[in-house]
Order: structure tokens, then C-alpha cells, then sequence
């Protein structure tokens, strides 16, 4: 009864259950954390519009990228990953998203930033539909826990509107 | 040594009923394990519910030895999501993050393209040769849930086999000779 095996037995079990509760206490508290994101994308410059020889638009657009997510940190936050999407209807397609730049912000302390840059992933369309096409900027975020459950959201921004035509 | 001989005492003196007992509580934990992994597929709705990041492309936020929790909801693609993935011609699932999302029109159907949060670029030169999208079949599901590290455990025993036997050995025994 009081062999070395249950008593090690009792102990390893004792020590997982108290890590999983306290695994899961710490997930569900991410919920409580009212978080007031904010953030703000300018277009600046279209630096190139063209069809590919394959018959896809592609565009390479400068943009100014700023946000403040550093409510989104508890502690229970490993890291807060965040993407910028360019979000449009086409007639073929119901939704188009493309991702065009992506950042890991590791800390509170990076949460708040501003970010000067052109397009990291390739701007291009399915089919020839981007000439004057109005399309939405949209930040996203996943927010990875250490543990737990993940969240994700986003901010929404629109009236944005592509040249008429090729440059 | 004196367990050894313990042990064996133990095992000469069993009787009909008590190893019938043991063979019933063995497999009563066999087919609960069973039971909870299959009911994880049926409330999640995935065929994998559970699985172990094996590759770095996703530091640092899955590490090798993490485990993800899948599921797999009627809920369309969307950019951002992390999925598990199959790629014809390839025997291990992928877990990356969606960046691109194309969806028809008229029939739903999603065009997807992923990448690595790690890698330089996206998974084209994983996919099968000539192959630009993932389709819905090949997604198994996206992660909701993450714990990191017990994924080792997995990983420990599918590298090293000779610790997964002995394990195996020593939870036998234990069971043989345990008398309650």
C-alpha cells in the first residue's frame, strides 16, 4: 500500500493534475482582458500596376502601417502575430484576401509600432479584375498563448481604390 | 534482487479470478483511451484532433514538441488561420498559416495558399509539383488550442523505440504483479 511505486505514482499524478488546472486557469483568464486595438494604414504611393503574362494583375504598393495592440498582451501572451490583407470581390471570386506584409510582435513593448514599407508578399489576382477595383485594408492578429486557447480579430479600414490603369 | 523474487512469488500465486480481473482493467484503460480519442473526433469533427508540431517553420510560436488541438468547424478558410494540411505525395501533416484566400463566386470552393511563419517563403515548393493551391480536402483542420512541450513524449518514443518497448515492458509487469 505505501510502496515506493504508489507513492510515486500519487505524486506524478497529483503534480499533472495541478498543472492542468492551472493550464487551464491561466488560458481562461485571457478572456477577461479588455483589450482597445487601434490602427491606421495609409496607401502611399502605387508603384507599379501590370498584367502578367500569365493574364493576373499584380500591383506593388508602398504603405504606412500603424497600430497600437498593446492591449492585446496579458500574461498568458507568448506573442501577438499580425497581418495586413488586402480584402476584394471580384465576379469570379466572393472573397479575395491577400496578405501583403506580416510581423511578430514579441512583447507589450513592440506592440506599438509604425512600419514604412512595400508589399513583403506579392500583390496579385486571380484573373485581370484590379483595374480601379475598390478593396479593403484589413489588420489582422492571432494572438498565440502560452498555453490555451488562441484569439484571433481584426480592424476592418475601406475606400481604398486601385489606378484605372497600368503604370 | 529482492523484488525480483517479489515479483515472481506474485505471479505464481495468482489465481483464475485475479488475472481475469487484471485482463478487465487492462482493457478497460485500452478502450477508454480509445473512447476519449474518438469522441475528440466526433466533437471536433477532425480525424487527427490532436497533433505535434515536428518541424521549426512555425518558431517561435510552436516550437518542435508542441501540441495543437484541431478543429474543424463548417466555417470557411480564412487568411491568418493556422491549418493542419496534407499535400499528396507527402505522409506527414504540415501545420502553417494561411496568407492568401481565394473563394468562388457561386460554388464556395477556396483556393488557399499557406506559409511558415518561420520560413522566408510560401509553401509553393512544398506542394506537389505544379501544384499553386491548397484546396479544402487537403486541410484537416485549424488549431484553436495549443500546450507546448508534451508533445516530446510523442516524439521521443517515434525516434526511439527501444524507450517506447520498455515502457511498454515496465507497465506490463507492474500490471502482472500489482495485486489490487
Amino acid at each position: 500500500m505505501h510502496s515506493f511505486g504508489y507513492r510515486a505514482n500519487a505524486v506524478v499524478t497529483f503534480a499533472v493534475t495541478i498543472l492542468a488546472v492551472m493550464c487551464s486557469i491561466a488560458s481562461l483568464s485571457d478572456n477577461f482582458n479588455a483589450s482597445s486595438p487601434t490602427a491606421e494604414i495609409k496607401v502611399l504611393n502605387i508603384n507599379w500596376f501590370q498584367k502578367q503574362p500569365n493574364g493576373n494583375d499584380e500591383v506593388s504598393l508602398t504603405m504606412n502601417i500603424s497600430a497600437d495592440l498593446q492591449s492585446m498582451f496579458t500574461w498568458n501572451t507568448k506573442q501577438v502575430f499580425v497581418f495586413v490583407a488586402a480584402e476584394y470581390e471580384t465576379p469570379q471570386n466572393a472573397l479575395n484576401q491577400v496578405s501583403l506584409w506580416d510581423g511578430i510582435l514579441p512583447s507589450k513593448e513592440n506592440a506599438k509600432f509604425w512600419i514604412h514599407t512595400t508589399n513583403k508578399y506579392r500583390f496579385v489576382d486571380q484573373g485581370s479584375n484590379l483595374r480601379g477595383k475598390d478593396f479593403n485594408l484589413t489588420l489582422h492578429w492571432h494572438v498565440m498563448p502560452k498555453t490555451g486557447k488562441m484569439f484571433a480579430d481584426k480592424i476592418v479600414m475601406t475606400g481604398y481604390r486601385l489606378p484605372d490603369s497600368y503604370r | 534482487m529482492g523484488w525480483i523474487a517479489d515479483g515472481m512469488e506474485s505471479i505464481r500465486s495468482l489465481q483464475i479470478r485475479q488475472v481475469l480481473t487484471q485482463v478487465v482493467s487492462l482493457g478497460m484503460i485500452v478502450t477508454s483511451a480509445l473512447i476519449i480519442w474518438k469522441g475528440l473526433m466526433c466533437v471536433t469533427g477532425s480525424e487527427s484532433p490532436v497533433v505535434v508540431v515536428l518541424s521549426g517553420s512555425m518558431e517561435p510560436g510552436f516550437k518542435r514538441g508542441d501540441i495543437l488541438f484541431l478543429h474543424m468547424s463548417k466555417d470557411p478558410i480564412r487568411a491568418g488561420e493556422i491549418v493542419v494540411f496534407n499535400v499528396d505525395g507527402r505522409e506527414i501533416p504540415i501545420v502553417h498559416r494561411v496568407i492568401k484566400v481565394h473563394e468562388r463566386q457561386e460554388t464556395g470552393e477556396v483556393d488557399v495558399l499557406t506559409k511558415g511563419d518561420n520560413n522566408f517563403g510560401d509553401d509553393r515548393l512544398l506542394y506537389a509539383r505544379g501544384q499553386l493551391w491548397l484546396q479544402q480536402h487537403h486541410i484537416m483542420g485549424r488549431a484553436v488550442g495549443f500546450l507546448p512541450y508534451v508533445g516530446w513524449v510523442t516524439i521521443i518514443m517515434t525516434e526511439k523505440p527501444i524507450i517506447k518497448y520498455l515502457l511498454i515492458g515496465a507497465l506490463g509487469l507492474l500490471v502482472i504483479t500489482s495485486k489490487e
